[in-house]
């Protein structure tokens, strides 16, 4: 009963979508103020040749530090996971 | 359960070629396609490969673990060091003052399409390099500990 | 239906993703379809910034200076990395619950309910 449920509200929702994407046409944005700047000035300011590198290490580079954090919480998280079996370990009080 | 003669073979010929492939796409991240993130997870393919075709228990004791610990941590400290060490300067934090200053990686780019050169883009290349030391490490840690949690008892 | 075919892909792969997550059994299954689930929505973040007619925005070698907006290419960049922390965590959970459980079928490890 839930599962038949479940499965007309998809086919719902999957049309929703599908006639909502047959609208869209693309190829012009609507805004493109910041990346026209950012086109224009990237290689004056940093003398870089890839424009999108200069966004992500220079224009916003706040936000690859907390990636790199994310990757980091995301390898201490797996290696607490499999402390028992990496051999090695001589502190792993249980 | 190792693999056969031939594949053990080619994987040990393969690998010094996937590494210094994944190095050259974290060392011009400034100037093609490709940066730190692409090229740290190239170079993590590269020991995939090697752990993959041989047994794993014999690679197990043969990798030093002291120093995938320290690519990890040395690589996310790098990257706060780059960024801090403006602040000595004068500058705000994470502004770049490598750029346009005639020092280590400070050579002006001609305005508009150009053949590119190594030496510009201030502390862009140093970044690169800090997050591409942190994915190596990182992912491999990652491939390492999964494959020793697999059996009934681990291997 | 050529004009827009990057939107009706990004539609069929968010419904495929949102059924798989919601009507499969298996734990490994669910994995595969969140991931599925973030590939819909990084394809959507870079269909958003294309402008006609322009090439890739670096400048070595470039044949013109049209370029297509970088920014949204920066953004999905961060987006990978973080979908694969997740499905990094979440493929050791099952490992751990396979161990413990001896089964990855939801419906037998409520151990919550009574």
């Amino acid at each position: 009963m839930k599962r038949n449920l479940t499965i007309l509200l998809l086919i719902v929702f999957a049309g929703i979508l599908l006639v909502l994407a047959a609208g869209f046409t693309y190829g012009t944005p609507l805004a493109s103020d910041m990346d026209d700047y950012f086109i224009r000035f990237g290689q004056a300011q940093i003398a870089a040749n890839n424009i999108v590198t200069t966004i992500v290490f220079d224009y916003r580079g706040f936000d690859t530090l907390g990636e790199s954090t994310v990757l980091f919480t995301a390898v201490i998280g797996v290696s607490l996971m499999f402390r028992r079996f990496f051999g090695g370990e001589d502190d792993a009080d249980e | 359960m190792q693999m056969s003669k031939i594949v053990r073979l080619s994987a040990d010929i393969m690998y010094p070629f996937v590494v210094i492939f994944g190095l050259y796409v974290i060392m011009h991240g400034h100037i093609t396609p490709g940066g730190g993130f692409q090229g740290g997870a190239v170079v993590a393919t590269g020991a995939a490969l090697v752990i993959v075709a041989h047994a794993f228990h014999d690679v197990k004791a043969m990798i030093p673990k002291i120093l995938l610990y320290l690519q990890e941590s040395g690589g996310l400290l790098l990257f706060i060091g780059a960024g801090l060490a403006g602040m000595l300067l004068g500058f705000p934090f994470f502004f770049n003052w490598l750029a346009n200053s005639g020092s280590l990686f400070g050579m002006p780019v001609p305005i508009g399409p150009n053949p590119g050169e190594l030496n510009t883009a201030g502390f862009l290349p140093l970044m690169n390099i800090a997050v591409g030391i942190e994915v190596w490490g990182g992912l491999t840690l990652v491939i390492l500990y999964m494959l020793s949690g697999v059996g009934k008892e681990g291997y | 239906m050529f004009a827009n075919l990057p939107y009706l892909a990004v539609a069929t792969l968010t419904v495929i993703g949102l059924s798989t997550v919601l009507l499969k059994r298996n734990l490994v299954k669910v994995t595969m379809g969140l991931n599925i689930l973030t590939s819909a929505v990084n394809l959507l973040i870079i269909v958003l910034g294309y402008r006609e007619g322009g090439i890739a925005p670096i400048y070595t070698l470039a044949p013109q200076t049209y370029m297509v907006l970088p920014t949204p290419q920066a953004l999905c960049l961060t987006s990978i990395v973080i979908g694969v922390a997740t499905t990094a965590l979440l493929l050791s959970f099952t490992m751990v619950i396979y161990r413990k459980y001896g089964t990855v079928n939801v419906d037998e490890i409520r151990e919550l309910r009574e």
